[in-house]
């Protein structure tokens, strides 16, 4: 059973891989991958990691990426439409609950769309 | 005249000599609004993008800005990098396969980069961004018969100015709301440099 591939965008190295040591408590198997910092792993964000990242974590079921601040955004933008993949999606929410949600819901098997969903209401209560 | 390759290699030359005098002062305005690395970025980016095009040979002149623009995007770091990158983008599509670029195309290219900024920030004018430079210098251009560096250099100038006066709503600036008034935006300043390198470009080459 193939799970959505989730890439975490943050402008600090650090930041996703704390983020994804809280999500490996939960989900191990899910492939999770990391774009943070830039290529001289800086504050700021890089596309070609973005680009690397997508590329690492693909199956056939999409990759969602989270992010944390604008640029991160921009970048994550422009990876997707750079990329020859049709099945990326960028997910509007809270980068450390968005991606512990989303990855819980990987793990279950779900489509890109249900994941993305999750995601996005990882701060409500439902 | 129309802008041929190594007028563009020029440009950067000069865009490089700008970003990289001006380091601490670009990176002191965003320190005021934003998260103070736009110096770092752009000296970063442009240094790269220099040693990119400098040595290389070009058929097109399309075939250098989109080098300039991948260079952007990947180096810079911060939002800088996918905004000044989209707009080198949009114009070396607008411009692919012209060996060099009259002024005509030159000014289509850039409004169609403008509109690429605008897209990628999801931003207009008046929101305090590097948008607030161009929108008023291609504006200018458009009613221009020709590349005319004085009008280049000072209408950037008086755009990059009035940023001053504006309150943030885009960006890492608008956390300060009404604070974010009387200070420069730093993206304009950076695209100021940028204008104001393209017209000592061309007044070096009449």
């Amino acid at each position: 059973m193939s799970q959505v591939g989730i890439v975490l965008i943050s402008h600090s190295p650090k930041v996703v891989e704390g983020i994804k040591d809280i999500i490996n408590q939960v989900a191990k198997d899910v492939p999770v991958e990391l774009a943070g910092g830039t290529d001289e792993n800086e504050i700021g964000t890089s596309v070609e990691k973005i680009q690397a990242a997508i590329e690492r974590v693909h199956t056939d079921k999409g990759v969602l990426l989270i992010y944390d601040l604008g640029s991160a955004m921009m970048n994550a933008e422009l990876a997707v439409e750079m990329s020859d993949y049709e099945d990326i999606e960028i997910a509007e929410a809270p980068l450390l609950e968005g991606a512990y949600v989303a990855a819980v819901e990987s793990g279950m098997g779900k489509s890109l769309e249900d994941v993305k969903k999750a995601c996005e209401s990882a701060l409500k209560n439902e | 005249m129309e802008l041929q390759v190594e007028q563009i290699v020029t440009w950067m030359e000069k865009a490089n000599e700008k970003v990289q005098d001006n380091k601490e002062y670009l990176t002191s305005l965003d320190q005021a609004i934003g998260d103070g690395d736009h110096g770092i970025n752009m000296a970063r980016g442009f240094k790269e993008v220099v040693q990119k095009v400098s040595g290389s040979d070009y058929e097109t002149a399309s075939d250098i800005l989109k080098d300039v623009a991948m260079t952007l995007m990947g180096k810079v770091g911060g939002a800088a990098g996918p905004l000044y990158g989209t707009a080198f983008l949009k114009l070396s599509a607008s411009v692919k396969g012209k060996k060099s670029i009259d002024y005509g195309s030159f000014v289509t290219g850039l409004e169609e980069a403008l509109a690429g900024m605008k897209q990628r920030g999801k931003s207009e004018q008046g929101e305090k961004t590097l948008i607030d430079t161009w929108a008023p210098v291609i504006e200018e251009m458009k009613k221009a018969d020709g590349f005319d560096c004085d009008l280049l250099s000072a209408t950037a100038k008086a755009a990059m100015e009035k940023t001053k006066d504006i309150k943030a709503t885009k960006g890492r600036a608008s956390y300060l709301g009404d604070r974010s008034i009387g200070h420069l935006d730093p993206g304009s300043v950076s695209s100021y440099y940028l204008f104001t390198s393209l017209a000592e470009t061309i007044r070096g080459g009449k």
